[in-house]
């Protein structure tokens, strides 16, 4: 299947070498094996965590996918799942992990809590959503999403990576070398993104009251 | 019948200390108000006289409009019974100063450093007094009532920007900041200095242990692990000194899951909080209900219905069982059996979800009880279900997985004789649940207080002597058995009937006073302490989470230790995230 898949459709070879030869682009080839092999970065932040763990397992075996490597170190993963709720004090952990990951990185946000804030985005030490820090590629909604949902938001994900240009992926870019470093929140009276310094500035001297 | 844990005059301490001690006399308060200059002197002889031995809560209060902050205490014995609860109340002016009761019971060391991090109360003579939930640098002390979060709306919900007219608003939009932010009047981000965490590294320092006199002079090495490591069961870090291998000084950091779950319950309705209560020890949904429910029913007054409370029985026990099933697989895994004891428990786990699923709807957050019963009613295909379950094949599970793991000679060589607490020791640290019952201590909520019907089961406190990693492990499977007693016992007697004493309402109304509720969840002791005003809302809410307490005794656990066996001592206490940072 994934033969048939990766040659291209107008070039007629033999028949007795079918099985042997594939005629296709570097695009096909490169997203073929790459989207077999999507390596997440073992990391859980919260409940849907454990409905990741529950997608490992014989029930639904992530694994049919080719995404059950999980891998301890950033070094070594390629996609992070963004699991639970991610709060100011753990957001410079996540940032930091992000910018270990080596390209191609992919980003999944899990639930309601990583996409948006979900039933936590009240809260004083909530981030609303991880798309504040990073580029997302998936949200999967749900509180926690079951784990058939992850699996689903996975294959979207693969259908995203089999659409790629090796010329126009944002990591190989010319003279773009740090497209994908994001700088380092500071932890200070409350979570400062070094990017919004000049907005926060200007936002706190109109402040009203003391 | 349900036990009303708060009879606390059945200790007279007034009459003990008449010029220290009051009752307290609010309408729908019980326990006792204790002089702040004699807090100590109190404390002491509850210990030692009226054997008041374990410390459960600590937690604050703060009285805005009184101008007064009070220091909640419950103490209760470990030889069970109703408990005793006495405050201490305080000016509201800074800085609110408060004895520590660290030297009587240590175990308030980490709920002490909690209501300093979120109420900005002083535990004088607290050795290590820093923030535990946020970081230091953070403004201001969140839970205060005149604090208010970057996305403050109204005091409580329901928020009428909420209410369908059409209309439709962004939180972001109407904070200065744009965002979940709150900075002080004319802040500059690029003039700030970080707080960096010597505070942190320079407490791990002095509660170290030194080096010998006279030995061989090595140095030590600081190792932070977490709060992305794979054997943290979450995001809990913790910084350790090692000198070689062995473990000379340790101290947890959390708060990197810190939702906030008290202030936005102190804003929810009280019927919006239980699917909050959900998302505390996520595993375990069905027994964070039941006590938060159980909490608010005391406080109302109400009767539970008749057939609900074999229901919640059931449930509750089938969430032991799958929460004991994963910690004995993700101990494995600690242990380096990657994974295919976990695939062996997660497989049973799965079925109990599917019961979950078809009563409540959802296989996690199940949100199932409501006050006065629960939700659904289990229908007769569901409890075949259940009884196929518990009548035959989790029975055969069990002791498959013991004929399995049990007698495997790695196993026994990593946990039999890895010393986790003694007797002595758990209590001190206020632990409870099993790691207190391994250790020799038969303290069990469902025997030792009993709620909800427990008192009408015949079953035994699991107990194991040893206080080793090995009987740490094995209790679980006792644990599994009772619960399988207790559950055919509640499956033949289950009654029919309504599943819920009062009309569905949107709003409850709950008379003011205070309640504190415990329930034995499976990691331990959950217990909710709710103050009400009259108000839809709660005007306190507090967690009083089985994980975070139990992780006070980490630090006594793991010294001396090796660094190998961290990893286990840390699975033995089966923490999870949710609810230890709430």
């Amino acid at each position: 299947m994934e033969n048939e898949k990766l040659s291209l459709p107008n070039y007629n070879i033999p028949e007795d070498l079918e099985n042997v030869v594939a005629i296709t682009t570097i695009d096909r080839l490169y997203n073929w094996g790459r989207r077999s092999s999507v390596w997440p970065l073992m990391f859980g932040l919260a409940c849907c965590a454990i409905e990741m763990i529950a997608a490992q397992t014989a029930r639904y075996d992530m694994a049919r996918f080719g995404m059950e490597v999980m891998r301890p170190t950033p070094r070594q993963a390629d996609m992070m799942l963004v699991s639970g709720t991610v709060t100011k004090k753990m957001l410079p952990a996540i940032i930091r992990l992000y910018n270990q990951m080596p390209e191609p990185k992919y980003v999944v946000a899990m639930g309601a809590c990583a996409s948006s804030g979900g039933p936590f985005k009240e809260g004083y030490n909530v981030v609303a959503g991880i798309d504040k820090f990073l580029p997302v590629d998936v949200y999967i909604p749900g509180c926690p999403p079951t784990p058939q949902a992850l699996i689903a938001g996975l294959i979207k994900l693969q259908e995203k990576i089999d659409k790629q240009s090796i010329k126009k992926v944002r990591w190989y870019e010319k003279g773009r070398q740090d497209a994908n470093y994001v700088p380092m929140p500071i932890l200070g009276p409350d979570l400062i993104d070094v990017r919004r310094n000049a907005e926060i500035k200007q936002a706190a001297a109109v402040k009203e009251g003391a | 019948m349900m036990a009303t844990a708060l009879q606390t005059q059945t200790v007279d301490l007034v009459a003990r200390f008449p010029n220290s001690v009051a009752a307290d006399a609010r309408p729908g308060y019980s326990g006792f108000i204790v002089k702040k200059e004699n807090l100590v002197e109190v404390a002491t002889a509850l210990r030692d006289e009226f054997g008041f031995d374990l410390l459960t809560a600590v937690t604050g209060v703060d009285y805005l409009a009184e101008n007064k902050m009070e220091v909640v205490y419950h103490a209760y014995k470990t030889t069970g019974g109703p408990g005793l609860a006495f405050k201490v109340q305080v000016d509201r002016t800074d800085p609110v100063e408060v004895p520590s009761l660290i030297n009587i019971w240590p175990g308030v060391d980490f709920q002490e450093r909690e209501a300093w991090d979120l109420l900005g109360i002083k535990f004088t003579g607290h050795p290590d007094l820093r923030r535990i939930l946020m970081w230091e640098g953070y403004d201001g002390h969140p839970l205060r009532k005149d604090w208010k979060e970057p996305f403050f709306e109204e005091e409580a919900k329901p928020f009428k920007s909420r209410w369908p007219d059409g209309q439709h608003t962004f939180a972001e939009n109407k904070n200065p900041f744009r965002d979940n932010l709150n900075f002080p009047k004319d802040f500059d981000p690029e003039k700030y200095e970080v707080v960096k965490e010597d505070d942190l590294y320079a407490s791990l320092e002095r509660h170290s242990r030194k080096n010998e006199e006279g030995s061989l002079s090595t140095d030590h090495i600081v190792v932070n692990m977490g709060p992305h490591h794979p054997s943290t069961h979450g995001v809990l870090r913790v910084a350790v000194t090692l000198d070689g291998e062995t473990i000379v000084g340790l101290k947890p950091v959390m708060g990197y899951l810190h939702r906030n779950h008290d202030k936005i319950g102190e804003r929810n309705t009280y019927l919006q909080i239980i699917p909050y209560t959900d998302r505390l020890d996520y595993f375990n949904s069905m027994s964070n209900n039941f006590g938060y429910v159980t909490t608010v029913e005391k406080l109302m007054k109400i009767p539970v219905a008749e057939r609900a409370e074999y229901i919640r029985v059931i449930m509750a026990e089938l969430s032991r069982i799958q929460n004991h099933l994963i910690f004995i697989g993700m101990l494995m895994n600690d242990l380096g059996t990657m994974y295919t004891p976990s695939l062996y428990a997660f497989e049973e786990r799965e079925l109990i979800l599917d019961i979950f699923e078809a009563v409540a709807g959802a296989r996690m957050m199940c949100n199932y009880f409501r006050f006065g019963g629960v939700v659904r009613d289990v229908p007769e295909s569901v409890m075949q279900k259940i009884k196929d379950l518990v009548f035959d094949r989790l029975p055969a599970k069990t002791d498959e997985m013991e004929r399995f793991l049990n007698e495997n000679e790695i196993l026994v060589a990593r946990l039999k004789g890895i010393h986790v607490l003694n007797a002595e020791d758990a209590v001190k640290y206020s632990v409870t649940g099993p790691v207190l019952r391994a250790a020799g201590v038969p303290y069990d909520l469902r025997r030792a207080d009993p709620y909800s019907i427990y008192d009408r089961f015949d079953f035994d406190v699991a107990v194991r002597t040893n206080g080793d990693m090995m009987d740490n492990y094995l209790i679980r499977f006792d644990e599994i058995r009772q619960s399988l007693r207790i559950l055919e016992q509640a499956i033949r007697q289950i009654p029919q009937g309504p599943i819920n004493s009062q009309k569905p309402q949107y709003q409850v109304r709950v008379p003011a006073g205070e309640a504190y509720g415990r329930v034995e969840s499976p990691k331990g002791e959950l217990a909710f302490y709710v103050v009400s005003n009259g108000k839809p809302n709660p005007y306190r809410y507090h967690v009083r989470p089985a994980s975070f307490v139990n992780l006070t005794a980490l630090e006594s656990m793991c010294v001396g230790m090796k660094i190998a066996d961290f990893v286990a001592l840390l699975a033995m206490l089966d923490i999870v995230m949710g609810e230890l940072d709430r």
